[in-house]
């Protein structure tokens, strides 16, 4: 952040609409604030929040609890309460089962490779004498494409005569990595790997600035290697970061839908790559059931704060 | 950590930088070859460069009102983002009003939900309710202030020396004044990070759109470019160079702004935007 000075404009209107706070009666300050100028600009921001935020929230709740269809606009339909008989519905689904499955294969493959390749790579860019704008900017470079755009190239690298298995040979599974029911997911893991790991490494970068230098030097002097200066010194001194970027990377994971949809072509062979929100999709839209898509999306939500807080206590204890 | 040359480091990122850059050199590459050529030899281009691919989608999606309707999709969240984002992060960060630490708490808040799990409502809302299937309006809506850019203008707005702004009250100066005057020449850097972050959502989304737009006029060159791959992809015919086509054409806004940008695209922005 820049410090410039600046000279306040000594020909400012001193006719201003302001009213010093202090003649201001107390009971005002108290309802609205000192400033309360300030309700009026944040207005929008919070009508904003609450139109496609809250109440979305509480209609996704709302829905999941009863018997919701879609109906023309200004119709009055009965919805009854259903208890959770969408959450069962919902749960005894194979295919709901599995994509819950899917996200899970996805995210023990994603979290701990994003984890370690963003750390291991920010701190060798950290630490690289010449070329670190060129790095930097290439390594971001898939996180800021769309992901429709990249996963057509990918499509073809990894499909059946793609470069991937004329590279491999004899090697390349069969069937390919994309029609392989035991392969798609994993393809899908890495590909989102690779899209988002600029991001967090732009994260570790920035924590990786406030680890104090005097500790590598400690560490040096105790005669410690490369790599036990980083396992000992780096690992525990960005912790912070990690867990911010477990929480991120978990919530990325849980909005899976373009590249199983694109990648796999809608799900993969029998739902093999299909992601909850993917099936969210099929459920809620295309087969008019909005009511389980809704609670489908309130166990997702609940899943992944379970995830991150669990990751939060984990990785934040002692 | 001292900034020295040693060889497994440097092979390291250049094998990483390798890693991240070939999708898009082997993109390049395959929207110029007239024929698709997947042998290991055609990572080289040596024959027939032709602008061919690029002419066919464009008879296939009309990339021109394509990237008019990202270009207003995404103009329009940048639009409101800055105006009522700049707004709101003033006032979360200067002035002191009722409800303000629950507005920046229900901030952050909404950066831990994902937002794709508020579709199914969202798009009962928008699209069945209000009617605005087909529409930028519709399109625009659940993304039209970035919580991100808030944040980031929140935290710019915070670091700026609270003695000029008690100078400029002292001289009079209301604070719609101050804000216009003052603080937002100050974090002009912030307004470039911010639109560059909030360019990349509604440009790069596919779910969104694609819900909301069924007619081909209205769809964003994401959206087009994701239905001309899933209606092609079980066809024996050889759409690839026209599909690489359209995704250097859907790529290369994106990458131009950040290359030119990258300054404003650093750990050090969104370090403060990130660490509170």
């Amino acid at each position: 952040m820049s410090t410039a000075t600046v000279n306040v404009d000594p020909n400012v209107d001193h006719s201003g609409p302001t009213t010093p706070p202090r003649r201001r009666s107390r009971r005002l300050t108290t309802l609205f604030g000192r400033q309360p100028l300030g309700m009026a600009l944040a207005a929008p921001y919070l009508v904003f929040l609450a139109v496609v935020f809250a109440y979305p929230l509480g209609l996704a709740v709302y829905m999941s609890f009863h018997h919701y269809f879609f109906t023309a606009p200004g119709a009055q339909v009965a919805r009854p309460f259903v208890g959770l008989d969408n959450y069962k519905t919902a749960l005894s689904d194979p295919a709901v089962q599995r994509s819950f499955l899917n996200v899970v294969e996805f995210l023990v493959i994603n979290v701990p490779l994003t984890v370690v390749l963003a750390l291991v790579l920010a701190s060798a860019l950290n630490g690289a004498a010449r070329g670190r704008t060129f790095l930097r900017v290439s390594y971001y470079v898939p996180y800021v494409t769309a992901s429709v755009a990249v996963v057509a190239v990918w499509l073809f690298m990894f499909s059946s005569d793609g470069v991937v298995n004329q590279l491999l040979g004899p090697l390349a599974p069969s069937p390919s990595w994309l029609v392989n029911s035991a392969l798609a997911m994993p393809v899908i893991a890495i590909f989102v790997t690779w899209k988002q790991l600029g991001f967090f490494i732009l994260l570790y970068l920035a924590a990786l600035q406030s680890v104090p230098k005097e500790l590598y030097e400690a560490a040096s002097v105790d005669g410690s290697g490369k790599f036990r200066s980083f396992m000992n010194v780096t690992v525990p001194g960005v912790r912070p970061a990690t867990t911010l970027v477990v929480i991120l990377a978990t919530i990325t994971g849980a909005n899976l839908f373009t590249e199983p949809y694109l990648l796999t072509n809608g799900g993969g062979p029998v739902g093999a790559s299909a992601s909850p929100v993917l099936v969210m999709y099929q459920k809620g839209i295309e087969q008019g059931s909005p009511d389980v898509a809704a609670a489908i999306g309130v166990i997702l939500v609940i899943g992944v704060l379970a995830i991150s807080l669990i990751n939060r206590y984990l990785l934040e204890r002692d | 950590m001292s900034r020295t040359r040693s060889w497994p480091r440097i092979v390291l990122l250049v094998i990483g930088a390798a890693v991240f850059l070939f999708p898009f050199y082997y993109m390049i590459i395959g929207s110029l070859q007239a024929k698709r050529d997947t042998s290991i030899g055609g990572l080289v281009p040596t024959h027939a460069i032709t602008l061919h691919n690029y002419a066919q989608i464009n008879d296939k999606v009309d990339l021109i009102q394509s990237l008019v309707n990202s270009g207003i999709f995404t103009g329009g969240v940048i639009l409101a983002t800055v105006v009522f984002g700049v707004l709101a992060g003033y006032a979360l960060a200067r002035l002191h009003f009722r409800g303000r630490g629950s507005l920046f708490a229900l901030m952050l808040l909404v950066q831990v939900v994902p937002f794709q799990l508020l579709i199914i409502p969202l798009y009962v809302m928008i699209v069945r309710n209000y009617g605005l299937a087909d529409s930028y309006m519709g399109m625009i809506l659940p993304f039209a202030i970035n919580s991100t850019a808030v944040f980031i203008f929140r935290q710019f707005f915070l670091a700026l020396p609270e003695e000029l702004f008690a100078a400029a009250r002292i001289d009079g100066a209301g604070e719609l004044r101050i804000l216009w005057s003052i603080a937002l020449p100050l974090v002009r850097p912030a307004l470039l990070t911010a639109i560059l972050i909030t360019f990349i959502g509604p440009w790069n989304e596919f779910l969104w759109p694609f819900l909301v737009t069924k007619q081909a006029s209205m769809q964003p060159l994401a959206v087009s470019l994701a239905n001309y791959i899933d209606n092609v992809a079980g066809r024996a015919t050889n759409p690839y160079g026209a599909i690489l086509a359209g995704s250097v054409v859907l790529a290369a806004p994106a990458v131009a702004l950040f290359v030119a940008f990258q300054k404003h695209f650093t750990s050090s922005e969104l370090g403060s935007g990130v660490k509170g």
